[in-house]
């Protein structure tokens, strides 16, 4: 399914990213990091005054030659962004809505732990399980 | 599955599909027409008189357009190719290409001759309708023009019957439409005019209808063909080619937006196939497609259509690429027509990558590069499509669109460059040479379109191939384009990733100073945005860089950063930090100064431990600082000398008093633990310096009250570290945040300040502990500034530690106190107080002694086995040393063993304070020169009031001229009472002794003896002769009778001793001490004893109650007064009687009797000895059984002295007063009444005389004896009273 997932902080930098651990990590680093451009331009086009009302999901980031990125933010401006392999075909809008919506539940449960100190990384075992079982190929 | 995907995507574009067989047909005439086909039959000559204004009218009026499938209806133009009627053109059956069918077929006449018409023009018509009728075309109509002019000419014509209505009756059986005349039409005048529009309305109707019922059939062929397509022969380009022809019937109508959707349509189709075929499921017609691609020319947008891929697809002998080019260039096409060209820029992206991943899928070989050419090249003709339909401006605002298309060619030629070798140093070898030519061959030729362009991309890309310099030209040109696009609209993350590419190709290139400014924008993002990865892949390109460069310090401080990068492996870690320890270790040369480099990168202070914890210390003490630091370096490190210098600031009070209570923790930041640990915040390691950009708040409470009744006026919340959150965040590249290596020049370390120092220190990797002696010669307050850590050449520093650490260095005065060792001191034992000395700065030399000044009261025991006990400041036992007292009258001189400064001495002596004898009355307390003052506080202790004694010591100490006074607070243990009684005559003395204190005692030996020894009294002890323990709280009574021979004194001074000895289970039974206790005894002998007897009524034995019985006291003087008491007793003489005047008074308070009548009186005693007097009384016992006697009360009753005040009233003023005094206790004013009548009756001697003199003395006293002066028989007794005799009726209820 995906090949990697990353939350990333308000303030832009990665809580929590893994990766397909067969492929270049630093790839998918820097592609994750690019993509907050996109994000960042579709958050402020919706403007301030439908901000309560925007849609978490922010769709297709920008597609490459190999993969897909795609976005989704809290409205506490935590970013969650998903690359899926552009041949993986069998992924349509929906189930990545639904990726996301796991991934921002799970992410809800970290932030609720008393211990969690908001703005470190994400350290639990149980966001992690849940981020491998997105992660593992589909088929 | 994947069958209902297909029919949801198709079903979405919502269409039908017309499936016809697959026309051979000249399409460039038809796309050029781009109208229906009419064809027109008959009258040639007629026609093409006609056929300018025709052409020119009838699209000038748009038709609605009403469609099936509830799709809305539309507006169009209807445009008409009108082409002579042949045979030929009619389509046989299954041959039914939409683009050149016949839609209406118009036969033109303008036979007005019926002759004619019968000769030849119906013969025509009848052919005409014949082949149209073998065709099944039922579309047709007939034009009859009518001119004046040829009517004129035949006049021979029959008005009656037209040739019109012989044409409508000769063909239009039941349809008389089909038959229109058209009058005068090449006049201008208004029937003509009005004529042309009924006949073009017709026209367009019925073509329109026409097209309208064709197309519906076309549209059904198509859907029943694309059913077809699970079937084995089915071919997909056949039916593109049906789909496409609709499409361009929709283009020819200007319809763009239904003819894109067919487009859309093929494309979702073929997509769809496409994933099938990589889902296992594939169908035979792909193969075609499967070929290896060959021809990597890039898209074509310039033409129109591209026939040729047309004809390749048509002859099914099309690529992939082929295929998706020529739908591309079809869908681009229309999409300018509509003007959307940003959403070309959006598909084109789409599209590329798209192909390149069904070109992987379908597993098409492809030479290496080729694919790389063929978007590059399509990226730039898109491009260029684009820049050709907008206008600059359109363009820069519109580059968020465009941009993705020039990073992507961007890429593609630097792959390309990569591949064929122009990006390496040396150019490009043989191989690199034949590649770049086997794909320059896949490119064919250029297009005839572009051949005459400069910049076309075919040129562009065939220059880049040609040389390493031309690649760089165009390289750098796309790569710049496409940073200033990202920059532009804000991208700069994307424009980062692309200069960071750049300056890979300049190292790549060997250029490292044009590489650096991009490494440098890069690693400052991607370090202020916390991506440790990139960091550390961004700072090693950094390193090379900075080492080609020369740059040492840089160089230095970025392989220190990497030297401690988690995120390498051991083995480069080691490298960078070789490179360090390599250059330190190099001997210096003349110019060159030590290079200072953030201690950042090297150590992490983990905490400070100050040891004393308080990190307050004496002057001269020794204070140690035990840093822990976590060296990131992956090896050992020789640390030549580690140093933090002090800020020294001289505190004001700097001489402070020991830090007791006020003790603030100096070493305390907001971690601070309170045991003397500093804790350094940490970031954490992962997020690095996206943390340690913005450090957490630290908010403080704060309330403001009103001054006057405390009420909140506000409340708020305080950010106490605002100055380093409000900081500009570029100015924080100093030295905490080592960015790009850039330091500030020289680190300013001050050598003259004072240091704590470490030397030769080696620092192992991770958690390291280094002890630091902190030099304590000043009082006042050391902060904690710099760190800085030598390692040969290279010194790592840390310009500030946060949180502030600091620790305080006071001097202080010598001081002595003395305490006492137990909650209280008692006075009259000996009790232990402890004297405390703090040295403070003073040292004690032999030969120092303490000079107490001696006082009677309390003498100083001291023992042999004395000893003192040194402490140092931090309270450790130091030792015990012998302390020598000597003693003399006036002063006690306790030498002090020799103390070092800031050393408590102890030392405990024994004290004894006397208990003064004399009953403490009187405030007092006592003075050093043995004056005593007591004072008597009433202070709740153990429920009985002790009374204290306030002692004051005074001592010279050595380091003083001044004396110390000193006091101390001793309790009195016991508390004593007496009391007199008597019996009779006889006299006895009891003194109760309670114990006050908390401690038990033993007591022995009461003693009570005369102070004033007179022979004449004897006192008798009654006591028992053990010693008695009496606990805490506890009385003792002692007990003694008076005996005496001749006569009492009047007064007797007496003084009470005990023995006490304090018991406790510790000590050994100490000796006994002696508490005194003195009072005095006045009036002690008996004068009147009273006795009382009470009667039963009259033949009664016993009382009854409600009976009155007689109660008679009797009064007896038992002694002559002394001489004393007779001047205070006054007597009269009345008939040469001396007598003494008393008053009695019975009060019961019991209420067990009732005094009947009088119940007080006065009489006189005369002075002789067993003088007795009688009264006689009635009383009621109100109860049964044995009753105690009333109460029998007799005062001394004395007339007012000549001194008083006459008072101006008379009898009823003193009867009155008299009553006040007397009628206490008694029941009713009746009885008063009584005892004034019957006063004088009763009264010995002359009532007369009585009143006469109380008359003259209107205000007598009365006073009441001592205790022991009257003794009163009847105290204690007790008479039967029986119950009242039975003529009683008691009730007794029984329920």
């Amino acid at each position: 399914m995906a090949v990697c997932i990353a939350v990333i902080a308000k303030e832009n930098y990665p809580l929590y990213i893994r990766s397909v651990p067969t492929q270049n990590e630093l790839k998918f680093h820097y592609t994750v990091h690019t993509s907050l451009d996109v994000v960042e331009e579709k958050i402020s086009a919706v403007g301030k005054a439908m901000a309560d009302q925007r849609e978490l999901y922010l769709g297709l980031l920008y597609p490459t030659e190999d993969y897909k990125v795609y976005g989704y933010v809290t409205n506490s401006k935590v970013k969650f962004v998903i690359v899926v392999d552009s041949s993986n075909t069998s992924l349509r809008d929906n189930e990545i809505r639904s990726m996301f919506r796991k991934l921002h539940n799970s992410f809800t449960d970290v932030m609720c732990n008393p211990f969690y100190n908001p703005g470190d990384t994400i350290q639990s075992k149980a966001f992690d399980g849940m981020v491998s079982a997105m992660m593992v190929q589909a088929s | 599955m994947l069958c209902v995907q297909f029919l949801w995507i198709l079903s979405e574009v919502q269409t039908s599909y017309i499936v016809s067989s697959v026309g051979h047909m000249c399409l460039s005439t038809v796309v050029m027409a781009k109208v229906l086909g009419v064809t027109c039959a008959g009258d040639q000559s007629l026609f093409t008189s006609l056929y300018t204004s025709l052409a020119q009218q009838l699209p000038k009026e748009p038709m609605e357009w009403r469609r099936s499938y509830g799709r809305a209806p539309k507006m169009i133009h209807l445009e008409a190719n009108f082409v002579q009627f042949k045979e030929e053109l009619l389509p046989k059956d299954g041959n039914k290409a939409l683009l050149t069918f016949p839609f209406l077929h118009i036969y033109w006449t303008d036979c007005c001759d019926t002759e004619v018409y019968k000769a030849s023009v119906k013969e025509d018509m009848q052919r005409w309708q014949n082949i149209l009728r073998l065709h099944s075309s039922v579309d047709w109509l007939i034009v009859v023009v009518e001119s004046d002019a040829k009517k004129k000419n035949k006049t021979n014509i029959l008005p009656r019957t037209s040739i019109v209505d012989k044409i409508r009756n000769d063909f239009c059986n039941k349809q008389s439409d089909r038959c229109v005349v058209l009058s005068d039409p090449l006049k201008e005048s208004s029937r003509s005019q009005e004529s042309w529009s009924s006949f073009l309305t017709k026209l367009r109707t019925l073509l329109l209808m026409s097209f309208t019922k064709n197309l519906g059939r076309f549209e059904d062929d198509m859907r029943t063909l694309r059913e077809k397509r699970t079937e084995p022969g089915w071919s997909f380009c056949d039916y593109f080619m049906v789909q496409e022809e609709l499409a361009f019937v929709f283009e020819m109508l200007q319809q763009f937006e239904d003819a894109l959707v067919q487009y859309d349509e093929l494309d979702a189709l073929f997509t769809q196939y496409v994933l099938n075929f990589g889902a296992g499921d594939g169908a035979n017609w792909l193969g075609s497609f499967c070929a290896p691609v060959r021809s990597w020319n890039g898209l074509l947008l310039r033409r129109p259509i591209d026939m040729e891929k047309r004809e390749l697809i048509q002859r099914g002998e099309a690529s992939l690429l082929d295929l998706r080019s020529y739908l591309f260039s079809r869908q681009c096409t229309l999409l300018i027509f509509l003007q959307r060209p940003w959403e070309v820029t959006l598909r084109a992206l789409e599209l590329l990558h798209n192909c390149v991943q069904e070109l992987r899928l379908l597993e098409v070989s492809v030479v290496p590069g080729a694919l790389d050419c063929w978007v590059f090249l399509s990226c730039l003709e898109v491009l260029h499509r684009i820049e050709g339909c907008c206008d600059r401006s359109q363009l820069e605002a519109n580059c968020s669109h465009t941009v993705g298309l020039w990073t992507y060619a961007t890429e593609k030629l630097k792959s390309l460059g990569y591949l064929c070798g122009l990006v390496a140093e040396n150019g490009p070898t043989s191989e690199d040479l034949n590649r770049t030519v086997d794909l320059l061959a896949g490119l064919g030729t250029e297009r005839p379109e572009t051949v005459n362009s400069m910049q076309s991309p075919y040129k562009k890309l065939k220059e880049a191939l040609s040389s390493v310099e031309a690649f760089e030209k165009h390289y750098l040109e796309l790569s710049h384009a496409a940073v200033e696009m990202y920059r532009a609209i804000g991208r700069m993350r994307s424009a980062r990733l692309v200069g960071k590419s750049l300056a890979e190709f300049y190292m790549r290139k060997g250029d490292p100073e044009r590489a650096e400014g991009f490494l440098e924008e890069s690693l400052r993002l991607y370090v202020a945005e916390g991506w440790s990865l990139q960091v550390t892949h961004t700072r090693k390109q950094m390193a090379e860089c900075q080492k080609l460069l020369r740059q040492t310090d840089d160089y230095l401080q970025t392989s220190a950063l990497l030297a401690g990068d988690a995120n390498l492996n051991q083995e480069e870690r080691t490298h960078f930090c070789q490179e360090i320890l390599s250059f330190a270790s190099q001997p210096p040369g003349p110019s060159d100064q030590t290079v200072a480099l953030s201690m950042a990168a090297f150590a992490q202070l983990r905490q400070l431990q100050f040891s004393p914890p308080g990190a307050v210390v004496h002057v001269g003490a020794a204070l140690q600082l035990e840093l822990r630091v976590r060296c990131l370096m992956p090896v050992a490190v020789h640390v030549g000398q580690l140093a933090a210098t002090l800020h020294f600031s001289l505190e004001q009070g700097g001489a402070r008093g020991r830090a007791g209570s006020s003790q603030r923790r100096p070493g305390q930041g907001p971690q601070g633990q309170g045991d003397g640990v500093v804790l350094f915040p940490q970031g954490s390691p992962l997020s690095g310096a996206g943390c340690s950009l913005t450090p957490a708040l630290e908010l403080y409470e704060m309330q403001d009250r009103s001054p006057s009744d405390s009420s909140l006026n506000s409340a708020g919340v305080v950010c106490k570290n605002v100055h380093l959150l409000l900081r500009r965040h570029d100015s924080n590249a100093s030295l905490d945040t080592p960015t790009a290596g850039v330091l500030p020049a020289a680190v300013a370390v001050d050598d003259g300040a004072q240091m704590l120092r470490a030397r030769d220190v080696t620092l192992q990797p991770g958690d390291n502990s280094i002890l630091f002696t902190a030099p304590t010669g000043e009082p006042g307050s050391y902060t904690l500034r710099q760190l800085c850590g030598s390692v040969g050449r290279v010194q790592f520093v840390q310009s500030h530690i946060y949180p502030v650490v600091q620790y305080e260095v006071y001097s202080q005065e010598p001081q002595l106190t003395i305490e006492p060792l137990s909650d209280n001191l008692l006075a009259g034992i000996p009790q232990r107080v402890k004297f405390t000395i703090a040295t403070g700065h003073y040292s004690i030399k032999k030969g120092d002694a303490l000079q107490l000044s001696n006082t009677d009261s309390m003498p100083i025991l001291h023992s042999s086995r004395c000893s003192a006990t040194i402490l140092s400041s931090t309270g450790e036992h130091m030792g015990e040393r012998a302390l020598s007292i000597q003693s003399s009258e006036k002063v006690t001189s306790i030498s002090l063993p020799p103390t070092p400064p800031y050393h408590t001495l102890e030392f405990q002596l024994e004290v004894l304070c006397h208990i003064p004898p004399a009953p403490l009355k009187l405030d007092s307390e006592r003075l050093t020169n043995g004056e005593v003052r007591h004072r008597s506080k009433s202070r709740s202790h153990a429920d009985s009031a002790m009374i204290h004694i306030d002692q004051k010591v005074s001592i010279d100490c050595p380091w003083s001229i001044y004396s110390t006074l000193i006091s101390l607070t001793f309790y009195v243990p016991f508390k004593a009472k007496h009391t007199l009684l008597s019996a009779g005559r006889r006299k006895y003395i009891q003194v109760c002794l309670q114990n006050v204190s908390d401690s038990n005692f033993h007591l022995a030996d009461p003693v009570l003896v005369e102070r004033q020894p007179t022979t004449t009294v004897e006192l008798l002890s009654l006591n028992a002769k053990r010693q008695q323990l009496v606990c805490s709280q506890q009385s003792l009574f002692c007990l003694w009778e008076m005996r005496w021979a001749k006569d009492l004194p009047p007064c007797l001074q007496c003084e009470f001793s005990a023995s006490f000895v304090p018991i406790s289970a510790l000590d050994p039974p100490a000796a006994f001490k002696t508490y005194r206790y003195e009072f005095q005894l006045d009036r002690v002998s008996t004068l009147y004893s009273v006795k009382a007897e009470i009667c039963p009524a009259s033949g009664d034995k016993h009382c009854r109650t409600g009976t009155l019985c007689g109660l008679e006291v009797s009064i007896t003087r038992q002694a002559e007064p002394s001489e004393t008491e007779g001047e205070e007793e006054e007597s009269t003489e009345i008939e040469g009687l001396k007598t003494t005047k008393l008053m009695y008074e019975v009060v019961d308070n019991s209420s067990n009797w009732a005094v009947c009548g009088k119940s007080s009186g006065v009489v006189s005693m005369p002075v002789a000895p067993s003088a007795t007097h009688r009264v006689q009384m009635e009383v009621m016992p109100l109860f049964a059984g044995h009753l105690p006697f009333p109460n029998i009360k007799v005062f001394k009753y004395l007339p007012h002295s000549a001194a008083q005040v006459i008072q101006p009233d008379t009898d009823s003023c003193l009867e009155n007063d008299n009553l006040s005094l007397l009628d206490k206790g008694l029941d009713d004013q009746g009885d008063t009444a009584s005892i004034r009548s019957r006063g004088s009756v009763h009264s010995v001697g002359s009532g007369e005389q009585q009143r006469e003199q109380q008359r003259g003395l209107p205000m007598p006293r009365l006073e009441p004896f001592s205790p022991g002066q009257v003794f009163n028989w009847t105290q204690g007794r007790q008479v039967l009273v029986l119950p009242a005799t039975d003529d009683h009726v008691m009730e007794v209820n029984v329920t």
